[in-house]
């Protein structure tokens, strides 16, 4: 699924034109996009939460070269998942 | 965030639709991402990230409070990997 598939679903659940619902999506995400910039978390109950964390510097080493490097500290996004997203997941695999 | 909070930011940028819209776009769009995961489907966000659904085998756990072997049976959990832009823009701020 994509955002095209998603934007076509609102259209039709929307009186709005095929061009404004992809807007719609779009800002959507975007918006989530910039909270998660500003080091915000994102939480969409039912669904999950969208979470900052600040990883540590860390030794590490290229796979392919073997050489050891210096993994720097950075800022990453993780989901955790709700129970019902779960649970749902659980009943629609049978 | 939170999702009313998402819903309000959509609702002031889209002047066209009212906040009761806003509020069903934003939980038709995670309406459509957990009905295609529990299709087993990937979904894919362009510059947001992508969600998929990962296979976890059968397992014996243990009860950390009695030491009881337990069966853990097999399951299908949610993914989130962040897309390029997404994870640039979140460790530029770091």
């Amino acid at each position: 699924m994509t955002k095209a598939e998603i934007a076509n679903i609102i259209y039709e659940r929307i009186g709005l034109s095929k061009k404004e619902s992809a807007q719609i999506v779009e800002t959507v995400l975007n918006e989530m996009k910039q909270a998660l910039e500003a080091g915000e978390d994102v939480k969409l109950s039912g669904f999950g939460h969208f979470m900052i964390r600040e990883k540590h510097a860390r030794r590490g080493r290229n796979p392919k070269t073997g050489e050891d490097i210096t993994i720097e500290p950075r800022r990453v996004v993780t989901f955790r998942s709700s129970q019902l997203l779960k649970e749902k997941l659980l009943e629609g695999g049978e | 965030m939170t999702k009313s909070e998402l819903v309000d930011i959509v609702a002031e940028a889209h002047g066209q639709i009212t906040r009761r819209e806003a509020e069903v776009v934003v939980n038709e769009v995670i309406h459509a991402i957990s009905g295609a995961l529990s299709e087993g489907e990937r979904v894919e966000l362009r510059g947001f990230g992508s969600f998929t659904v990962k296979k976890r085998d059968p397992r014996v756990g243990r009860n950390p409070k009695t030491g009881e072997s337990v069966h853990v049976p097999a399951k299908v959990v949610p993914h989130f990997k962040p897309g390029k832009e997404l994870r640039e823009r979140v460790d530029a701020t770091s």
